[in-house]
């Protein structure tokens, strides 16, 4: 393993070498060490790397990730893993507003809560929340699973489209068009394996199922004059 | 329109004229907000009411062939390590595949690699026909973030961050169902015949410093070879302008009113935003307060039609101009070889803009095969290179007479203005005069 400090390196020089794995791999367990609230980290990575962020991330951090797996031993800021399309961003502590935004693969897993917005327009990526999520959380999610092991702030799943939803918690309030829905056996088996890949001990079958009533897909016309 | 009326004593009112009371009576049927492609129809000030002051015995022109005029223009080399250098000033503005037809987009590539320009990608992400024909390829980085894949990023020459569009400033975009094909919903993730709507603000970000911190990690992605535009729709360019310098855009897009769109509500295009026309000098204004004028090169867009067009655009500040309506109209949009099949969808060749309906009998704004079809992309770039060639050669005409051996080399002195609202919004004189409104 590769251990880089960020007291004596720029983020910019990080994620040079980071990004140069993709072209030759040389090197493919990192550790980054005193990133301090640093943004940007380990973002754009396209390989198969293991990278351990060993303190507290800005925004952004593992943005756009492909194939690496991105661990982060502290919080994170806005936007982690964001538009990530394969590989798994792990968090071991709290996340910021719009944790997994826009991905549209891999797993991202924060153990501790995650605040606002969280999988917001989610684009087939998995999200597994150990804590609660903030408001407005899958606000548009498009595809992908969000399983939320704690309690949801208002306005959960917003003009969803075809995103589904796990909450083990309370829900504040459900968004325009978020309904609750039958929590079958194939729910349930999909649930337990994603919370085994996440690696949290908890019971599926506690959990309740959200989704979108499919009413907002289309513009309703009235066509009065039309007979 | 003389159809008689008046002399019988019928008098129509000019609040509510017919086309008003066509619009009440439609909304009355159907119960939802008109919507349609194309940009602003009302009149506004516009480039229309400005004259350039050829040269004479107090300015000396060049001769109109054999001096050069340059036409390059250098966009983003502010940071990037890769700015874009361009033959001519001219770009084509951002459309998504989605809104065009596959043949549109490449049709758009040919043209513009042809004469040395970019195109721009939209909402939706890069497609291969896109990529594989345009030299020089902007991709834009938009609030839904529909097929955004860092690989295209990194394909793209540079990035384009979406703040608004001139038509909708605002508004997010708008795609209906009847152009969700099985293409387009899976580039989108979205379920296929969906009427989509896009998000307005971006996901991840909110406001300007977390804009800055964005356009980082962009960098940090591109390794900061990729220059980073952000397009605003003019609103209160002054500010925003501003704002999108310091956090750190290498240059601005700045879209007018009359800037087109593929579906947005009537009501949007008509009455949101400001003209083209009272949006550039403010814009000019903020960039020359922080000092980076011509080092943020600011792109306008907005009603751009021909080389006066693009020479009164640049007099007033702008390092270049970007086309949308006029180089889908140079493909062959609202070309009256298919007035039939406009009339059949009660529409005619030169007032079409039902870009959101999917039926476009010219092949561009539509996913129908057997429409999109109809267009070569061959020879609808051609077309459009044709167009390109003609307008800069317009321009160019221009800058000689004013004596100028650069596009860049015009400037506001140029200028005058025929009525008094182009003159307060152009910041120009009224002609004749040295008066200025509000100055």
């Amino acid at each position: 393993m590769k251990s880089i400090s960020l007291a004596e390196h720029s983020v910019r020089e990080v994620n040079q070498l980071l990004h140069d794995q993709a072209r030759e791999l040389t090197e493919g367990q990192w550790r980054i060490t005193e990133p301090d609230g640093r943004h940007a980290l380990a973002c754009g990575l396209d390989q198969e790397l293991h990278v351990v962020i060993d303190g507290h991330a800005g925004y952004y951090c593992a943005g756009m990730n492909q194939k690496a797996t991105v661990e982060v031993n502290g919080t994170v800021g806005v936007g982690v893993a964001e538009n990530m399309m394969s590989g798994r961003v792990h968090v071991h502590g709290n996340a910021s507003q719009s944790a997994g935004a826009t991905a549209h693969g891999g797993l991202l897993v924060i153990d501790g809560n995650a605040s606002a917005r969280c999988g917001i327009s989610m684009k087939g990526v998995d999200i597994v929340v150990g804590g609660n999520v903030g408001h407005m959380s899958a606000f548009m999610a498009q595809a992908g699973r969000l399983v939320v092991c704690g309690d949801a702030g208002g306005a959960l799943g917003d003009s969803i489209y075809e995103a589904r939803l796990y909450v083990r918690g309370s829900v504040e309030s459900l968004g325009a068009d978020c309904i609750e829905k039958e929590m079958r056996e194939e729910h349930i088996s999909e649930l337990r394996a994603l919370l085994a890949q996440a690696g949290m001990e908890t019971n599926p079958a506690e959990f309740r199922r959200y989704g979108s009533a499919r009413q907002l897909y289309n513009f309703q016309v009235d066509n009065a004059d039309g007979g | 329109m003389d159809d008689h009326r008046e002399r019988r004593g019928l008098r129509e009112s000019a609040t509510f004229d017919r086309l008003t009371i066509h619009e009440i009576q439609r909304a009355a049927d159907t119960g939802i907000y008109d919507i349609r492609g194309f940009g602003a129809k009302r009149k506004v000030p516009h480039f229309d009411d400005l004259l350039f002051l050829g040269a004479s015995v107090s300015r000396y022109p060049l001769e109109g062939y054999r001096e050069k005029c340059g036409t390059d223009v250098v966009l983003g080399d502010r940071f990037a390590s890769k700015p874009l250098h361009l033959d001519i000033p001219v770009t084509i503005a951002g459309m998504s595949f989605g809104s065009l037809s596959a043949n549109a987009k490449e049709a758009l590539g040919r043209g513009a690699s042809a004469v040395g320009t970019s195109t721009t990608t939209g909402d939706g992400g890069m497609t291969d026909e896109e990529r594989g024909q345009s030299r020089t390829l902007v991709y834009q980085y938009l609030p839904s973030r529909y097929g955004m894949n860092p690989v295209h990023l990194r394909m793209a020459d540079a990035i384009e961050v979406v703040l608004g569009q001139g038509a909708k400033p605002g508004g997010g975009g708008m795609l209906m169902g009847q152009k969700i094909s099985d293409r387009v919903a899976h580039m989108r993730t979205l379920p296929k015949g969906i009427d989509q709507r896009s998000a307005c603000r971006h996901p991840d970000w909110t406001g300007p410093d977390d804009l800055a911190i964005k356009i980082e990690e962009l960098r940090e992605i591109t390794d900061w070879e990729k220059p980073v535009f952000i397009k605003i729709g003019a609103s209160r360019p002054y500010y925003d302008v501003k704002l999108a310098v310091k956090a750190g855009a290498d240059a601005v897009v700045l879209d007018g009113m009359q800037g087109g769109t593929a579906a947005t509500q009537e009501v949007f295009i008509e009455h949101v935003g400001i003209p083209t026309l009272a949006a550039i000098p403010q814009a000019v204004q903020a960039l020359q307060e922080m000092g980076m004028h011509r080092k943020v090169q600011l792109i306008v867009s907005g009603g751009i039609r021909n080389g006066a067009d693009v020479a009164k655009a640049m007099a007033l500040g702008a390092d270049a101009v970007s086309i949308g309506t006029a180089a889908l109209i140079a493909l062959g949009c609202n070309h009256p070889r298919w007035e039939a099949d406009y009339e059949k969808i009660g529409s005619a060749a030169g007032f079409y803009d039902d870009y959101h309906a999917g039926q476009d009998p010219a092949g561009i704004s539509t996913q129908d095969p057997e429409l999109s079809s109809r267009l070569d992309p061959e020879l609808a770039g051609r077309r459009l290179a044709n167009f390109l060639r003609v307008i800069t050669l317009e321009a160019q005409t221009i800058a000689r007479a004013c004596g100028k051996s650069h596009l860049h080399n015009l400037e506001p002195e140029d200028l005058v203005a025929i009525n008094m609202e182009a003159a307060a919004m152009a910041r120009v004189p009224l002609a004749g005069t040295a008066w200025i409104p509000g100055q």
